[in-house]
């Protein structure tokens, strides 16, 4: 259900900047670190989108991995497995989120008139 | 930075798969895509806004109550109110998708309580939105309130994707979920400003590590203030209610709150 709301708002978004005209393609732009399962989404936009005012539109989505900047040795960290904010040349949690938290609308193809 | 993408049809593949001429006429043009560059949630953000602001002006302060299903958001809250009450005049706004059982068990404590029932979303809102929290807000003497404790629904996920105009969110945690929920919900974790580690007069029968849970905790959300508490003996309530009031700030001061 979490996926679906979040259809919903997309949907919203793509309104709001397409009004009337068709959508072919809406891509997304979503962070490591925002708990979006891709499969589920692109799943609740194939049985939404339709019902949403935005029939044969794809749903696509840029994945983007979680870096951290360590504020003590400088070193850059991509978080692979478990979502822990620290650095992972000298473990310190004095880190800074560069990368992840990204969940925005990117932009929209408009179907051919 | 990966790229994949589903068809109508079912089919699935990388963006890389297609040829040119599958994504002809708009590149060059630029006609046909409209750069867009907006949150998703904006729409809910800025309801959320507009709820902060007429909390701010009403001198109301906010928390965001959110848990998973039975962790003991109300018991805490009963306890919340009998504590609170001849300090702070608290409004709770109750976050339920389909009952108003959570609400019937807050009756009588002296707090004005406004029942949202989430079941008109999508198959039943798992969350509070903003809206909804809108609509509820409209339902309660915000003049008669210095403190609105928002009881979301039960549920690890989505109520911390949806701002609703909170100062502060608060997250109830029990002893019986388990040491591993940080690293598997690290969203809500994340956002919490302080995490209520319920239950706790539970540890004696339970294999639960709490040291670890702490440990997993702080990777997720280093920031996070934590206060061990059982709802159901009192412990820790007073913790919790110190905090609450620290949010809520000094009643009547001048040009925040009317007396």
């Amino acid at each position: 259900m979490h996926e679906m709301s979040l259809c919903e708002a997309i949907a919203g978004v793509v309104a709001r900047h397409a009004g009337e005209r068709p959508v072919s393609r809406v891509v997304v732009r979503i962070g490591h670190l925002r708990q979006v399962v891709p499969d589920a989404l692109t799943f609740s936009w194939e049985v939404m989108s339709a019902t949403m005012g935005l029939p044969d539109c794809t749903l696509e989505i840029e994945s983007v991995p979680a870096r951290v900047d360590c504020a003590r040795c400088g070193t850059q960290t991509t978080l692979v497995d478990a979502p822990i904010l620290a650095c992972g040349s000298c473990e310190s949690t004095d880190v800074t989120v560069v990368t992840g938290d990204e969940f925005a609308v990117v932009s929209l193809e408009l179907a051919d008139a | 930075m990966g790229r994949f993408h589903r068809h109508p049809d079912g089919t699935a593949h990388p963006h890389a798969d297609h040829d040119v001429g599958d994504h002809s006429g708009y590149t060059e043009t630029g006609s046909a895509r409209i750069e867009v560059l907006e949150n998703i949630l904006s729409e809910n953000d800025r309801v959320a806004e507009a709820n902060r602001r007429d909390l701010a002006a009403a001198g109301v302060r906010s928390v965001n109550l959110m848990s998973s299903p039975g962790a003991g958001k109300t018991t805490l809250l009963r306890r919340t109110l009998e504590t609170l009450r001849p300090e702070l005049r608290i409004g709770v706004l109750e976050g339920d998708i389909a009952t108003s059982i959570d609400a019937d068990r807050l009756e009588g404590l002296g707090a004005a309580v406004s029942l949202v029932n989430t079941a008109n979303g999508f198959g039943g809102e798992c969350h509070l939105d903003a809206t909804m929290v809108r609509s509820g807000l409209g339902r309660l003497p915000l003049g008669e309130i210095d403190l609105l404790l928002i009881e979301n629904v039960g549920n690890l996920v989505c109520p911390a994707e949806f701002h609703v105009g909170e100062d502060a969110k608060a997250m109830v945690y029990a002893v019986t979920e388990g040491e591993e929920k940080p690293l598997k919900y690290p969203v809500m974790f994340r956002a919490a400003d302080v995490v209520v580690v319920n239950k706790i007069d539970l540890l004696p029968h339970l294999d639960f590590d709490l040291d670890r849970f702490l440990a997993n905790l702080a990777g997720v959300n280093p920031g996070a203030t934590v206060i061990q508490a059982s709802a159901r003996t009192g412990e820790g309530v007073d913790e919790w209610c110190r905090w609450l009031a620290g949010v809520a700030g000094p009643p009547g001061r001048p040009g925040e709150r009317e007396s």
